[in-house]
């Protein structure tokens, strides 16, 4: 920090708007069509992703509404059963790995450089990597859909029923390359959080002054880097299942295909978590901000959170409760399920007390959150409810599920991420949403959301299965899916609107300041949006609210380059600056090594010798990513 | 490597998770034999010591040794790939056989790519340490890294090792 180099010009010796003109120099990313294909800038790129994950969100909408014009009516005629299955494997598959994950890493890929005060993401060039691979898997995902090859096999593509016997031809490697494609671009990202929390927060950020929803990313990517392994490894079985003969899941040949239920769950349960945490994260930013204190009992939150997160991956049995496993096991899981409440509670009673205790302001991402509350505590309770076996075998595979589910990913995640968007729109695009339309927007989707999937718990109790493409008039179904069905519409005009108003407030909302709703947290002490550098010194943190101690003045420190991209390495537990570290520069190499890998993963569907011969442009594309090319960036 | 290391360790629970469910075990299948798969294990641990020299080397930044070092460690990579390639044979089963084949191939495969993978590096990093790039503190530190994932390949190959070869003589 301290030693003097003539030849390296440091930000020590410009004044503001020097030292913003050189910065601007050394971190934009240059216009044209090869600036925006081979930027590295965290912002850009979280930008795409929240755009892409809410545009797989209108896709997977789409074919919900499509679901529901099919089912308004007893033997209604609009959708095949062969097509049928294939909408409802899209759609789940859709909204968790094209949406859920991906939106919540999004906001983190945005935010979570600017809440630590750092100038960049911990590997943006993989960072870069990650949102083509993104991208790519959801093109393959859509695009089979069109060419009537998606997948039909459920969003969890249970073996037999996806395995070489009963799924013919490529429909289910489709979903098992698609896993592949998410997977590695989720990994890579919560590398780059765990990272970037760990090593490069602004100097006096200890970890108890690391604000909570950067506590709650941070966990969320310790929880992708130990549960999504998992599934890589059982869509890699399932597809050398389907292409080379191996028998994994094929009980004739000592395979089991509970083995595929067991590897699936565990990571797909602590997926719930890996998206419900960085709304939890989002609500307590939000609650904070909205009722001028900070939140109470931040210790308890963030230990709520990481004990969430233990428990998140000891509780995957609990799907597999009708698959007739040993007594004892579920008994266990039926406790480690009901235990997994009392940190979610918690939390609830904790973000209670902050209101109580504070001056709320109601405003369109508050609200968002009260939403959340409410609906979150009913998906809870039933949650506990089909915890217990005896309850579960009576509404497995029924509409009670299908409710449960959707109050708690719905109520625990897009509300809270609807809210957020609200509350960091002006930080990303430097203009206000509108407030008038957001009370529109919340109240539409709070009424038609609760009008739609509430008496799915009803239609569950009387015994009507999911994943059914039509029923009988003799049902007792009839009504309450007509009501279902009218009021999905309410829910879509609810998120119409707020596509609207995201779109127009893009182009010509109120101009936003750089804090408008007088946050306490470091993405508010930069402009809105921030200049491609973050900030022009970096900030040094004396509390869990810096903005908060002293709201006209924030101190700072110095001795970074300017000529070339360089970040601030602090210690893991103090934030105590230990070097100056380069951060790389905008590469094209990221984005051809993504269309090398998809060329291979997609080839490999049809022949195992795509792997082979698939490496080597693989293997080039990475070697042209690290050679260095003589830039002060790669020798400092 | 927390990731791999998941990887890894996921694909001995499999294993073992098959073996609990089959009667007997190895599936229809003589226990492996111990040649290749023993000289491999032996020589893998060996190359430890010439790669915590490159390691050291490295952190003193002394290129000539580092140059050397790194000729060494591709030729200590280079060589378990070729006892591997007996591994497979003396598995005495295919994968496509029955489960017990299945998952023999899968965890010998994944690990092989770990070997190649850190070979390739390692060729990279040689002709980059002989370039005008070598010469740099950046270098040497991706050399360090580089020994210390051989170090994981080694490590993690062990209890794969006592797995594949000695579970069945159980």
């Amino acid at each position: 920090m301290t030693r003097e180099d003539d030849s390296e010009l440091r930000d020590t010796a410009l004044e503001a708007t020097e030292l913003d003109r050189r910065l601007t120099a050394t971190w934009a990313t240059p216009p044209g069509l090869w600036g925006a294909l081979s930027t590295v800038d965290h912002k850009i790129i979280g930008r795409r992703y929240i755009t892409t994950a809410v545009v797989f969100l209108a896709l997977g909408g789409l074919l919900s509404l499509l679901m529901r014009l099919q089912l308004a009516q007893p033997e209604a005629r609009f959708i095949g059963p062969d097509r049928y299955n294939q909408i409802f494997s899209i759609h789940g598959t859709n909204m968790m790995f094209l949406f859920a994950v991906p939106v919540m890493q999004a906001m983190a890929v945005y935010l979570v450089p600017l809440m630590v005060g750092t100038r960049s993401i911990a590997f943006p060039r993989l960072n870069a990597f990650s949102y083509w691979m993104y991208l790519a898997g959801g093109l393959l995902l859509w695009i089979a859909f069109m060419l009537d090859a998606g997948p039909d096999v459920g969003w969890f593509a249970y073996v037999p029923l996806s395995g070489p016997e009963y799924a013919a031809g490529k429909r289910a490697d489709i979903w098992a390359q698609m896993i592949t494609f998410t997977e590695v671009s989720a990994l890579a990202v919560a590398v780059e959080i765990v990272v970037t929390v760990f090593k490069q927060r602004a100097p006096g950020m200890s970890l108890d002054r690391i604000p909570l929803f950067v506590w709650s990313m941070l966990v969320t990517s310790f929880l992708v880097i130990l549960a999504m392994p998992a599934i890589m490894i059982a869509s890699t079985a399932l597809i050398l299942d389907r292409l080379v003969e191996t028998h994994f899941f094929n009980p004739a040949e000592g395979g089991d295909v509970l083995l595929w239920q067991h590897l699936f769950w565990f990571f797909g349960h602590p997926e719930v978590y890996i998206i419900f945490l960085p709304a939890v994260g989002m609500v307590s930013t939000i609650v904070a901000t909205f009722t001028r204190r900070p939140v109470f009992g931040y210790l308890g939150m963030v230990m709520a959170l990481i004990s969430t997160g233990v428990l998140a991956l000891g509780l995957w049995v609990h799907h597999m409760f009708v698959a007739g496993l040993p007594r004892l096991g579920e008994s266990f899981f039926t406790a480690s399920s009901m235990a997994i409440a009392i940190p979610a509670g918690l939390q609830i009673f904790c973000w209670l007390a902050t209101i109580w205790a504070g001056r709320p302001i109601f405003k369109t991402p508050f609200l968002f959150v009260i939403g959340f509350m409410v609906i979150f505590v009913i998906g809870g309770l039933t949650g506990v409810m089909v915890a217990s076996v005896p309850f579960d075998t009576q509404v497995h595979d029924t509409y009670f599920v299908v409710a449960h589910f959707h109050y708690v990913l719905v109520g625990g995640a897009v509300f809270p991420l609807l809210g957020a968007i609200y509350y960091w729109f002006p930080k990303f695009t430097g203009r206000m949403m509108s407030e008038t339309l957001g009370r529109w927007v919340f109240g539409l989707i709070f009424a038609g959301f609760n009008l739609t999937f509430f008496p799915m718990h009803i239609l569950g109790l009387r015994g009507m299965p999911r994943r059914i493409y039509t029923y009988q008039p003799e049902m007792p179904w009839s009504g309450l899916n007509m009501l279902i069905s009218l009021s999905a519409i309410i829910l879509a005009v609810g998120f119409l609107l707020f596509f609207i108003d995201a779109i127009r407030s893009g182009r010509s909302g109120a101009p936003a300041p750089s804090n408008p709703w007088g946050a306490s947290t470091l993405e508010w002490a930069t402009s809105s949006p921030p200049p491609p550098y973050n900030f022009a010194r970096t900030p040094v943190v004396g509390s869990l609210e810096p903005l908060s101690d002293n709201p006209d003045m924030l101190p700072v420190a110095a001795g970074l380059r300017v000529d070339c991209r360089e970040l601030l390495v602090t210690s893991v537990v103090e934030a105590i600056p230990e070097a100056r570290e380069p951060s790389s520069g905008d590469s094209i190499w990221p984005l051809w090594a993504a269309l090398a890998t998809t060329a291979t993963l997609i080839w490999s569907i049809f022949t195992p010798w795509a792997v082979v011969w698939g490496s080597i442009p693989v293997a080039i594309a990475l070697i042209g990513w690290f050679w260095p090319k003589g830039t002060s960036e790669d020798d400092s | 490597m927390l990731i791999e290391g998941t990887g890894f360790a996921l694909s001995i629970v499999v294993y073992l998770y098959l073996m609990s469910l089959a009667p007997s075990w190895p599936l229809n299948a003589a226990p492996p034999d111990l040649l290749a798969g023993t000289s491999l294990t032996a020589l893998l641990v060996a190359s430890l010591v010439p790669n915590l020299f490159l390691a050291r080397w490295a952190r003193n930044q002394n290129l000539l040794k580092v140059r050397v070092g790194l000729i060494v460690m591709s030729l200590l990579g280079i060589a378990p790939l070729i006892l591997r390639a007996f591994e497979f044979p003396a598995m005495h089963i295919k994968w496509d056989q029955n489960a017990y084949g299945s998952i023999v191939w899968v965890m010998l495969g994944l690990h092989t790519t770990h070997i190649l993978t850190d070979l390739i590096e390692t060729l990279v990093l040689t002709c980059l340490m002989f370039s005008r790039h070598g010469d740099n503190g950046r270098r040497f530190g991706d050399v360090s890294d580089n020994a210390m994932y051989w170090n994981f390949v080694v490590v993690t190959w062990l209890p794969m090792y006592a797995c594949l070869y000695w579970v069945p003589r159980l």
